[in-house]
């Protein structure tokens, strides 16, 4: 039998993925979860760090997100992010000038928890990439 | 009656117009295409995003602590106008229907006793709109050193209007731009972001969705509704573009077809004159002859 389901990523601008997938594991706000076939149907939204989509044994493809949501309904996976980037794509640049920005946010006293618990994800996601 | 010369000059004039309006119609058919394409990679993001919200406003139980931006402040009395053009002319009535829409909102508001406030996106419509509702419009931007429209514009929007907000400066707010049907036909929408219109709902009631929620059905709506205004307005962007495009791809080959008609028109008139003229000169010679 196929335990694999549907995997659907998407920004405002276009489709980055749609294809099958065994396994999803997804930055959720409240922690970690990973997504299997015939998964309760769930909504919940992402802080910064690693989705990474199991496609079959050995192929697992990483992406980056700051923000997202997620809905699993009928098996089908919907991630909907404005900030996702494949990891592949990522450049050092991009993730320099993203740790300063968020140690600069870090450093303002007026933030709140909330900022404060987004921003430490975001440096921990950033810190687990390698170039 | 015009010389000979002078429809000569309006002929070649005419002509190079019809040059520009042709060329520019070319211009605009290439950038449809891909206004066209964006447009439509853009659809599922906000279908998906309405979707999801749908469901979750649907198993909200205790809707008195929901959230502001799903149902409203409990008041109605200062609305929020966004009216989303273009920043360039030239593209028939695409511009100056966002506006007569929006104009026509304005009357009602204002009629019903009601404060307004505008705010514009794009030069065109606040060229437009200045004139009669200039004391109305409390903020204005345009795009106009951008080449390209990203998210990134629509979320910066989205975070003023946010702003405005949760500043109580608003009750309402409803956003204006045109939605692309086809290439001949665009139609100016009026779309309410806040509070979030009533989606369709109770329609699939009877396959009731039941969905887990973490963290709960309220803190997602929180983190969920604002990113919607910007999708929203993103999406408001991408129909935009299309229509724009296709609306001066229109206008253009009117313009291109017009000036063809010109052109015979002008063209005849210029032989009948020439023949006349070939004509009185003969008459002249022959009856000049006979008298003698």
């Amino acid at each position: 039998m196929e335990n694999n389901f549907k995997l659907e990523i998407v920004s405002p601008e276009k489709i980055i993925f749609s294809d099958k997938a065994i396994m999803v594991t997804l930055p959720s706000y409240e922690g970690e979860m990973s997504i299997l076939k015939n998964h309760i149907s769930i909504i919940t939204f992402l802080r910064p760090g690693i989705v990474k989509v199991q496609k079959s044994e050995k192929n697992i493809e990483e992406f980056f997100v700051e923000d997202g949501t997620v809905e699993f309904f009928n098996d089908t996976l919907s991630l909907l992010s404005a900030s996702i980037q494949n990891v592949k794509d990522l450049s050092k640049n991009f993730m320099d000038d993203l740790v300063k920005d968020t140690k600069d946010k870090l450093e303002n006293i007026d933030i709140t928890d909330h900022d404060r618990y987004i921003l430490h994800h975001k440096l921990d996601a950033v810190k687990v990439i390698k170039f | 009656m015009p010389s000979l010369d002078d429809l000569k000059k309006r002929i070649s004039s005419v002509k190079s117009t019809q040059k520009i309006t042709k060329a520019m119609k070319m211009v605009a058919a290439a950038k449809l295409r891909r206004a066209q394409e964006s447009a439509e990679k853009g659809r599922p993001f906000s279908e998906k995003m309405n979707n999801i919200i749908l469901n979750l406003s649907n198993s909200i139980s205790d809707k008195d602590s929901a959230s502001k931006f799903l149902v409203g402040t409990g008041k109605d009395d200062v609305h929020l106008c966004v009216v989303i053009t273009a920043d360039r002319g030239l593209c028939g009535g695409f511009n100056t229907n966002i506006c007569r829409k929006a104009k026509n909102h304005f009357e009602k508001i204002l009629k019903e006793g009601k404060k307004l406030k505008i705010f514009t996106v794009g030069s065109k419509g606040h060229d437009q709109l200045k004139r009669l509702y200039g004391n109305y419009i409390i903020e204005k931007t345009n795009f106009k050193s951008l080449k390209k429209i990203t998210y990134k514009e629509a979320e910066d929007i989205g975070n003023k209007i946010i702003k405005l907000f949760n500043e109580n400066q608003f009750d309402v707010c409803n956003i204006f731009y045109n939605k692309f049907k086809n290439v001949i036909t665009q139609i100016p929408q009026s779309q309410q972001i806040i509070p979030v219109e009533n989606l369709k709902k109770q329609e699939e009631k009877n396959i009731e969705n039941f969905y887990e929620f973490e963290p709960e059905e309220n803190e997602i709506l929180n983190d969920l509704l604002p990113r919607n205004i910007s999708t929203q307005i993103f999406k408001a962007f991408l129909e935009n573009a299309a229509s724009e495009q296709g609306s001066r791809m229109t206008a253009m080959d009117n313009a291109t077809r017009n000036a063809g008609e010109l052109v015979d028109k002008l063209t005849i008139t210029y032989n009948r004159s020439r023949q006349a003229a070939i004509t009185k000169e003969l008459i002249e010679i022959i009856s000049g002859a006979e008298s003698l």
